[in-house]
């Protein structure tokens, strides 16, 4: 068992740092150098294996998870791409749905595609839905074009055929052609990144994996080679999307794999959490000073998806961004965060988000030139947050600027007074919160209620109760350490790899031999990569189908026992698919054909196992330090708040809400309809009161 | 310590979340590819006195007005004294719903401790409803499938057996139909116990103050914007290709301080095919039209759609009456948008497009084997396209792109998947964005060939072939659309035609009129437009007077 690791997470502004030795955990936060992410990874390692007592060399494992890869396609940084695809179909990534995702706005702006139409080639040559060759490909042809591509200047190449996922050879004949032209280019096929059924998430997926693939592979290498230079001399893993472990030699191959990396770990972090407490419906917040990230977890599994839209141009916009297909822990992000500005509509109403003022300059109260009222300004006039206290006195926060601001441009365009506008603010953001939350949960067919809320990042604490309150939750679980989740998270994860096909089939022609031929080579690739990072460990198998009736447009998945399938197994597949399809949807259609489109199988190691904590009861009321004025919104009304140290809390130890746990980074409000216990891990567990 | 509009402004947003929610669960439970592609459904708050407080945004602005006006037919024809808790109300009268048998209304009405306070009122386009389908080709309504007039889909919570057995032996899809009625009471019935969560969160029992909140403040922000526009009469016409002979839509808009007013007078009289407008629709795509040029960040509701009054003279295409057929009505109702924005061209200038394609190119397509007895089953696949949008004062038009309607496209792999046909094209058209200082969007070309073993029906319903979009301010117009064989034989734009196997079809999708003199068209614009060939050089030294 490896006693020493350590976990990275690159985000946009911080890097955080997770250190574990012998089950002791040692953070840090660092500033992320956005030039060289290394330098500051590194310079975060040294603090944390000062703080742990440990020589850099005894580190055994270090486990990474990065924002670059989405922050480059946000960005557009990347290499110049060229993309060649089936000839009729140059402007599959240009026309995307044909739809637009403002309905009001006559000046709507589309994204423009990754790579531009003069760097779009086609070559001659068609796959049909069965595999079956159409149109051949002409050796000359596509000689021809990879001499031209070749004297291009081109550092990447995306190859995306219709219909690959069911028969790879074009696809494969292309990139033979281009490597025998240029042996120095980077190549991604679709066949090999994302071989799903759907031309347009396919497409989008291999160019955003060509687009990143040198700078990420490049970053890889630097990355490893600093850690080497500096004795660090252990298996470098990273984290990918779907909330498990890759080797740095996959994860350069595959970079698109990493988009929801960092946020993947926080979602690890959440479920290992809620394993722990013994909770079985997590739903997890993670709010920040940009955004809020909502995730729901079931028996300790994050809720995962196979496509995910990545880089939105209009702020969090449904629509506005561009859909790939690769497995994701699936989350809702929203613009709600500490740093959310807040501003009057022309109706007069109260809105919150998506501008931010982020970390820079921040809320007004931080007195580094932000001068619009925020999120965390309205905490502070609330007495939510202490001004003395907040980020362990290091940031000291002036709730004058804070009612200046909100008196100059809130007040008076909402008719109310600076307190009631405050208010207005944190209701306003609370409610963004918990309807982007329901609807999630509608969508994914659950009740809200029934979860108990997993709150952290810097911003959650104090929005949490409330949110609960909102969404009828009766348990809220506030961990320690909540500001490095991610971090902590990447520590906790299993190596995993999800294998996608697309393969389609009636239920009713269900060709068994053809489908045991795709799920088997899909699992030896997934195992070859998961021992690529593991080595020789037990490993299990999910299978998941995605399954639809006859004339739907879209699939819903649907779990399987992985085992070599029988033609009698159709009626326990369509048994399978009838209950997930219930439970979504609270009805089945009889006697419409059933089909399976795409086919997801994932090899994960066994999850480090998680110690069940004994939950502490009430026993011992906390000490009380003093009262404060908080603006209790359930009741709608000052009450006076006690105030507490969390530091000071000990296991067992209670306070009824309304209370204010205050901590070096954040504070957690507890209303006056809960009541709080410290648990054996520290964690605050929040529960409503029973009248 | 607060004032009640806080509580208003937030409760406002939830009801905005509330039918969204519900139009969400609509989206993901019903079965018909319009409702889940194209977002041919709405679902709507109403309070006791049938104003409409909330809607969702959905694919369809077709539904904006037509919705809010249906609540008041349902508590007129059932009668106050005759609605009870548990009751759910159903009607698809194109006159009192949403313009087409397909579309299928349905209204809960909403008890509180024993009181009625409101209405929770959705409608979604249903797979089948009986008739000859979904077509223009009816000559009366009453062929076009089942009539449900305004009735009890249940009374206090029992379902009329005798309903859903009328509904089941007339449709070609029962399973699917009935159960598309089951989820549109469902989803009534889900906006229901959030409005109730929201009561007791606020501890109120009425949404009467908050209606007239909404209302009031709408209303108000929307008359305001109204008197931003210069007070005047503004006209404008436009011919379409139609379907027996072209049409020629007319509109006449006044402005008059904070009050503004639409009429149609003048448009071309009725078709005797399925192309027809009942005025309710009509009156949803110009309000969506006014809004969009003129208060597009107010919220749909009965406040900020009053001060519109959109008209037609009864009779005319654009306001046909019974027993019109009406099943296609969306053709000649997406073109609404381009007359409307260019009479508001002159209120308004430098704001609305040129014109654009406007209307979609779906294209409904039978396969049939060629041998009957091969043993292979016949097909039938639905496909909608887009051409392009009118050029921006400020912008480029969006090529292939859905406008006025919300309008998704499908993939090909998928479609192939299901259908036996080929797909051998589907890419942008080259030229045919209207030439100017900004370039209309393109059309796209899409050509289809039926598989080995198969012929190819299509029924075309296309538009703008003989009637390209115009340009606006000097810009030239788009490229007209074209349907043919790729051997060079000309179709109709109009009307079921046969593909023969080894022939294939194609579709040159009309593109969107320019904006502005071509030549005041930025060089490096051009060159860019050259380069990623939208333009061919020779068309950029025609039309733009390009030197490279």
């Amino acid at each position: 068992m490896t006693q020493i690791r350590v976990g990275i997470d690159i985000g946009g502004t911080f890097t955080d740092i997770a250190l574990e030795n012998r089950g002791v955990l040692t953070t840090c936060k660092v500033l992320t150098d956005s030039a060289r992410p290394e330098a500051a990874t590194m310079e975060g390692i040294r603090i944390a294996a000062n703080g742990s007592g440990i020589e850099l060399s005894d580190i055994e494992q270090v486990i990474h998870g990065t924002t670059l890869v989405t922050n480059a396609l946000i960005e557009r940084i990347g290499a110049k791409t060229a993309f060649i695809t089936t000839e009729g179909f140059r402007d599959v990534i240009e026309m995307r749905s044909e739809n637009r995702f403002e309905q009001y706005d006559l000046n709507l702006k589309l994204p423009e595609p990754l790579v531009p139409r003069k760097h779009r080639f086609t070559v001659s040559e068609r796959i049909g839905p069965n595999g079956e060759v159409l149109l051949a490909l002409d050796p000359e042809e596509i000689e021809r074009l990879a001499a031209r591509i070749a004297d291009g200047e081109f550092e990447s190449v995306a190859i995306g055929f219709l219909h690959s996922y069911a028969n790879d050879a074009h696809e494969t004949m292309m990139e033979n052609a281009l490597r025998a032209a240029a042996s120095e280019l980077s190549i991604s096929r679709s066949s090999s990144v994302s071989p799903q059924m759907r031309e347009l998430p396919r497409f989008n997926t291999v160019i955003a994996n060509a687009f990143v693939k040198p700078r990420i592979a490049n970053y890889i290498e630097r990355l490893v080679a600093l850690l080497r230079n500096q004795g660090i001399d252990c298996p470098i893993l990273m984290n990918h999307s779907g909330g498990g472990l890759i080797s740095a030699e996959t994860a350069a191959e595959f970079p698109v794999r990493l988009l929801e990396s960092g946020p993947a770990g926080g979602a690890v972090f959440a479920a290992r959490l809620a394993e722990a407490h013994g909770i079985r419906r997590a739903l997890s917040l993670d709010m920040g000073g940009t955004t809020a990230k909502i995730c729901l977890i079931e028996n300790g599994t994050p809720k995962t998806a196979n496509t995910f839209e990545v880089a939105r141009t209009y702020r969090f916009k449904k629509g506005s961004g561009m859909t790939v297909s690769t497995p994701v822990v699936e989350m809702v992000e929203i613009g709600a965060g500490g740093g959310s500005i807040a501003a009057v509509d022309t109706l007069g109403r109260m809105r919150v988000g998506p501008r931010s003022a982020g970390s820079e300059p921040g809320p007004a109260c931080y007195m580094r030139g932000g001068v619009e009222p925020t999120v965390t300004d309205a905490n502070l006039l609330l007495g939510r947050l202490d001004p003395k206290g907040f980020s362990g006195g290091k940031i000291p926060l002036n709730k004058q600027f804070s009612r200046d601001t909100v008196d100059h441009r809130l007040r008076k365009a909402a008719n109310l007074t600076v307190s009631e506008a405050a208010f207005a603010v944190t209701e306003t953001v609370d409610e963004n919160m918990s309807n982007a939350a329901r609807a999630h949960a509608i969508e994914s067919g659950r009740d809200i209620e029934k979860f108990t809320l997993v709150a952290f990042g810097g911003g959650a604490p104090l929005h949490a109760c409330r949110l609960a309150e909102k969404l009828g939750i009766d348990r809220i679980v506030v961990p320690p350490g909540a500001g490095v989740g991610s971090a902590i998270g990447f520590l906790r994860a299993p190596f995993s790899y999800e294998s996608v096909r697309g393969l389609f089939q009636r239920l009713q022609e269900f060709d068994v031999d053809e489908i045991n031929a795709a799920l088997a080579s899909m699992e030896s690739e997934a195992q070859a990569f998961v021992r690529a990072g593991a080595g020789d460990v037990p490993t299990a198998t999910r299978l998941v189908a995605h399954m639809r009736y006859a004339g739907q447009g879209w699939e819903i998945p649907v779990g399987l026992t992985y085992k070599k399938f029988k033609r009698k197994h159709r009626t326990l597949i369509l048994d399978s698919f009838e209950r997930a399809y219930a439970a979504l949807f609270g009805r089945t259609i009889e006697r419409l054909p059933v089909e399976i489109t795409n086919w997801s199988l994932t090899v994960s190691t066994d999850t480090p196992p998680v110690g069940r904590l004994e939950p502490s009861l009430k026993a011992i009321p906390a000490d009380v330090s003093g009262h404060r004025d908080l603006v209790d919104a359930a009741l709608r009304k000052i009450v006076a708040a006690a105030e507490v140290r969390r530091a000071e809390m000990e296991p067992g130890q209670w306070i009824e809400g309304p209370a204010i746990i205050f901590e070096d980074e954040t504070s957690t409000i507890i209303t006056s309809a809960y009541r709080a216990v410290i648990q054996n891990d520290s964690s605050i567990l929040a529960t409503r009161k029973v009248n | 310590m607060k004032p009640a509009s806080i509580d208003y402004q937030i409760m406002w947003d939830r009801l905005v979340a509330v039918v969204e929610e519900q139009a969400t669960t609509l989206v993901r439970t019903a079965f018909s590819t319009s409702v889940r592609e194209a977002g041919d459904l709405s679902a709507g708050l109403f309070d006791r006195k049938c104003r409409m407080l909330a809607q969702a945004v959905t694919g369809t602005p077709g539904h904006v007005n037509a919705m809010a006006e249906s609540v008041s037919h349902f508590a007129r024809e059932i009668g106050q004294r005759n609605i009870f808790d548990g009751d759910v109300y159903v009607t698809n009268d194109p006159w009192q719903g949403t313009g087409h048998l397909h579309d299928v209304t349905m209204v809960t009405p909403v008890f509180r401790e024993g009181r009625h306070i409101g209405y929770f009122a959705c409608t979604a386009h249903v797979v089948d409803i009986g008739g000859r389908g979904f077509g223009p080709d009816a000559h009366e309504v009453y062929e076009e499938g089942l009539l449900i007039p305004i009735c009890k889909f249940a009374e206090k919570r029992t379902v009329n057996p005798l309903l859903l057995r009328l509904v089941r032996a007339n449709v070609r899809t029962p399973d699917q139909t009935v159960g598309d009625l089951f989820s549109l009471a469902a989803c009534n019935e889900a906006g229901m116990r959030r409005l109730r969560a929201m009561l007791d969160e606020f501890g109120t029992d009425e949404i009467a103050g908050l209606g007239d909140y909404i209302i009031e403040t709408s209303r108000n922000a929307t008359r305001k914007a109204i008197s931003e526009v210069p007070s005047g009469t503004y006209r404008n016409k436009m011919q379409v290709d139609g379907y027996e002979t072209p049409v020629q839509l007319k509109v006449t808009i006044n402005v008059a301080g904070e009050t503004l007013s639409a009429d149609f007078g003048g448009t071309s009289g009725m078709s005797s095919l399925g192309v027809n407008v009942p005025e309710v629709y009509t009156r949803a795509y110009a309000c969506y039209a006014l809004k969009c040029a003129i208060a597009p960040e107010i919220p749909n509701n009965a406040g900020s759609l009053e001060p519109f009054r959109v008209t037609a003279p009864k009779g005319c295409i654009l306001a046909a009456s019974r027993p019109a057929p009406v099943s296609v009505r969306h053709v000649l109702g997406h073109f609404i948008p381009d007359v409307v924005l260019g009479a508001l061209h002159a209120a308004m200038p430098g704001t609305v497009p040129a014109e654009g394609a406007s209307a979609l190119w779906n294209i409904q397509m039978s396969a049939r084997p060629m041998n009957p007895e091969s043993g292979l089953k016949a097909h039938e696949i639905l496909m909608f396209n887009s051409g392009g949008t009118g050029a921006r004062p400020q912008s480029d038009g969006l090529s292939a792109t859905a406008f006025p309607s919300g309008v998704s496209t499908m993939s090909v792999e998928a479609t192939e998947q299901v259908g036996p046909i080929t797909i051998w094209r589907k890419e942008l058209r080259q030229n045919s964005g209207g030439s100017g200082a900004r370039r209309g969007g393109l059309g796209q070309i899409i050509e289809i060939e039926p598989r080995n073993g198969y012929d190819l029906w299509f029924n075309a319903m296309f538009d703008r072939v003989d009637n390209p979009a115009r340009g606006r301010a000097g810009g030239k117009p788009g490229s007209a659309g074209a349907v043919e064989l790729t051997d060079g034989t000309k179709l109709r734009a109009k009307g079921r035609q046969f593909v023969g196997n080894g022939q294939r079809l194609r579709l040159s999708l009309p593109g969107g009129g320019g904006y502005g003199d071509p030549h005041s068209r930025d060089s490096s614009a051009i060159k860019d437009d050259v380069e990623a060939e939208y333009v061919s050089m020779n068309e950029a030294r025609r039309d733009y007077g390009y030197k490279p």
